[in-house]
């Protein structure tokens, strides 16, 4: 009896401090940095257009177009595909996607396409690309935007995310944050 | 694989080399009751709680009564998370308005946390509440983590005490793991994944108009509260279904490194601690080195055959120099994700950062195979069980060869103690190869597989080997939210968990009453280089001899299929 007594307050104390102290009282100091607490959501002229570290679906040729998503960049669903090494589907997704690339950017041939673009990421809201990838689509978006070359390499230069200390991760770059430089751009010519 | 790959194996096992003796020095402080540097903050805290609670830290118990408590408090609890997730579509803290889960969805996700498996049927973008994530998960990812250590001091304090059959205070033990090492190390890193982009927030889900003029809706929460102390306890149950693979989990390779680190953290430390527990350190490091030249092993192999993309994706001509990175994220990459996946396996934890069920054979096939040895650190305290059995096999074996009777630091391995180690070290394997052969023999469960052929017999496998293994990753291609898998997943977790620790802790009862023998000219030492050896070779020839027919079958037979 008295075992199940102690037992039953280990819950109830587990439950208040593990359960709702902790997660409160951090949600609360969480507030020091409100921005990265909330999901670090990138606003422009007024409008919060995403989260920047979550991936969403571009398909216009005037931006940076990511990787598959298993989920349609549905942020309210993360998952892969799951496709394992030996499932055709892998490949009848990856031509298909590789012939839509070709086609998109003139001149580009498939050895010129990092695998990572005809495949899916891991949580479908994959936000980056490799460099690589981002400069086969340069004269994509050159040409339906009448931004230089020039800029939009400068751009991607810019927003380069590199190595953490020299080996870990991949460089990459944020398709967000470059189509947000567009847009402004964009803006700037409309205005 | 890169000479980058070989440095980033090279510096985690560097750092835990350095950091498992400071933090098991405190760990075994922490048990047996002497100072440690926190005491001025937590002491008052403790005393207040034993208080509370009416606990008596000097009143030990034998085995039976110690692990009775601790199997009556992990009910009591899978029981209080089965309430909840019935119950939350009507609770509090409901942003996404997740509703309450069927019986068998409810009983799966409840033994889940509670067994410390973390294996998630649901998706928790719109399945589980705010309140669930918070009172049950977050809450079970403190619990469960800290019975499976109890249980390895209990049989740590049984292997270095002489003729006394107490073991220890269950509840003194259990409340000490979550106050003074659980609970510091999860507030700490908490505040440290926040600022590297880990939300934290009681918001339900946001909305965006993205720039090409599309709705998005954005699940958030409290995540970074969660993602601590899921590494730190080897948990592994995600905030969201993706896992730590989601970047509001795991935002960059800074944060990806730290929760590899953080889950090889405790149970590298543990194995210190036993080097504490015996009074010989020597004991500890060569066991430690055993079980990281393992790990370093398992880690390369896996980075090495995920550098290789799948050759039928290579027929299309695109570069693929970068390996196989279908289910794998731009900010990882192949080592990182491999890497990843190698620790999450070893150290029992079950988060992922990438698919698994996308891996190439061989990749995969290590990853399934850190779970079935299962000793590869393991978690915490449930893995230096296991690495205790094989322990006391490898002893035994030994003794066989020059016929002697087997010690193990000063106590005599008799055949109850072997017997008991038998049918904890064939309950894994039974466990995990019988639900597989049953599924695979039933059509509707057949039909549960998404990648047909060889793959599929994986993907089966991994399920059961996941859940007995208490670790909670899965091959995410197996459809397993029917009744059936949440049923027999749910089985296996608790088989794995407590067919396993009965036996042991009557091990260690029976150990703690024998007295310490004088060590001798004839003694067979276990804190050596050749006993390291030794020990590696017993994991992997038991490993390879039982789960060798499931492998050829799976992930052999897909690779020369694959790449001939």
């Amino acid at each position: 009896m008295d075992d199940a007594k102690r037992i039953v307050k280990i819950i109830m104390l587990a439950v208040l401090l593990l359960g709702l102290v902790y997660p409160f009282a951090f949600s609360g100091i969480a507030r020091l940095t409100p921005s990265k607490a909330d999901g670090d959501m990138i606003e422009v002229d007024g409008r919060v257009v995403g989260a920047r570290n979550i991936g969403q679906e571009f398909s216009s040729p005037e931006y940076f177009h990511g990787r598959l998503s298993a989920g349609g960049y549905d942020a309210m669903a993360s998952g892969a595909s799951n496709l394992g090494p030996s499932n055709p589907e892998l490949v009848f997704r990856a031509e298909e996607r590789l012939n839509q690339i070709l086609l998109e950017n003139p001149g580009i041939k498939p050895e010129d396409v990092p695998a990572e673009m005809v495949t899916a990421s891991a949580s479908g809201l994959d936000p980056e690309i490799g460099l690589r990838s981002a400069y086969l689509q340069v004269s994509r978006i050159a040409e339906s935007t009448g931004i230089l070359e020039d800029a939009l390499r400068a751009l991607i230069a810019k927003y380069e995310r590199g190595r953490f200390l020299w080996v870990f991760g991949e460089p990459r770059v944020n398709v967000l944050e470059l189509n947000v430089e567009i847009w402004k751009m964009l803006g700037e010519v409309r205005q | 694989m890169t000479y980058r790959g070989w440095a980033e194996i090279a510096i985690v096992a560097v750092i835990i080399g350095l950091m498992i003796k400071p933090l098991g020095t405190y760990i075994f402080h922490v048990f047996e009751g002497e100072h440690t540097f926190l005491d001025p903050i937590l002491g008052p805290v403790e005393r207040f709680i034993f208080r509370f609670l009416s606990i008596d830290k000097d009143k030990e118990y034998k085995w039976t009564g110690y692990i009775l408590r601790m199997i009556a408090l992990d009910f009591a609890i899978i029981f209080f998370a089965y309430l909840i997730f019935r119950l939350q579509g009507h609770l509090p803290l409901n942003p996404a308005q997740a509703p309450g889960m069927r019986p068998d969805l409810a009983f799966n996700s409840a033994v889940s946390f509670g067994t410390n498996t973390n294996w998630q049927a649901y998706a928790g973008e719109t399945q589980a509440s705010n309140l669930s994530q918070m009172i049950v998960i977050t809450t079970c990812m403190f619990t469960s983590v800290a019975s499976g250590i109890v249980m390895a001091i209990a049989f740590m304090r049984g292997l270095s005490r002489r003729a006394n059959p107490f073991l220890g205070n269950f509840y003194a033990d259990f409340i000490r793991a979550i106050l003074r090492i659980l609970l510091p190390l999860a507030l700490l890193f908490t505040l440290v994944l926040i600022p590297l982009g880990v939300p934290q927030t009681l918001k339900g889900p946001a909305r965006v108009l993205t720039l090409e003029g599309e709705q998005q809706e954005i699940a958030r929460g409290p995540v970074a509260t969660l993602e601590a102390i899921k590494h730190i306890g080897n948990n592994g149950g995600g905030f969201f279904n993706a896992n730590s693979a989601h970047p509001y989990e795991n935002p960059s390779p800074v944060s990806n490194i730290i929760l590899i680190l953080l889950m090889l953290l405790v149970p590298a430390s543990m194995i210190y601690v036993l080097g504490l527990y015996l009074q010989n350190r020597r004991q500890g490091w060569v066991i430690f080195a055993a079980i990281v030249l393992l790990f370093i092993i398992f880690a390369g192999l896996t980075m090495w055959f995920e550098s290789r993309a799948s050759p039928i994706l290579e027929e299309t001509g695109v570069d693929v120099t970068a390996g196989n990175m279908e289910g794998k994220e731009t900010r990882y990459g192949v080592d990182d994700s491999a890497l990843f996946g190698a620790s999450t396996t070893s150290a029992a934890t079950g988060s992922v950062n990438s698919s698994h069920d996308s891996y190439t054979p061989l990749g995969g096939m290590i990853l399934i195979g850190c779970m079935m040895l299962n000793t590869v650190l393991g978690s915490s305290g449930a893995g230096l069980i296991n690495i205790l059995i094989y322990i006391i096999f490898t002893v035994f074996l030994a003794g066989l060869m020059v016929g002697r009777t087997p010690e193990f630091t000063g106590k005599k391995i008799e055949s109850r103690e072997v017997r008991l180690g038998v049918i904890a070290l064939l309950i894994h394997p039974l466990c995990i190869l019988g639900f597989t052969t049953l599924s695979l023999a039933i059509p509707s469960a057949r039909n549960a597989i998404l990648n047909s052929g060889p793959h599929g017999i994986t993907e089966m496998a991994y399920a059961f080997t996941s859940a007995t293994a208490n670790n909670g990753s899965a091959f995410g291609g197996l459809a397993v939210s029917s009744a059936y898998f949440n049923v027999t997943t749910g089985v296996a977790m608790l088989i794995g968990r407590y067919a396993i620790f009965i036996p042991i802790l009557a091990v260690a009862g029976s150990l703690a009453e024998k007295q310490i023998l004088p060590e001798s000219e004839g003694t067979f030492r276990t804190d050596t280089p050749l006993f390291a050896g030794l020990l590696i070779g017993i994991i992997i020839i038991i490993g390879a001899l039982t789960f060798f027919p499931v492998l050829a079958l799976g992930p052999l037979a897909e690779h020369f299929a694959l790449f001939g």
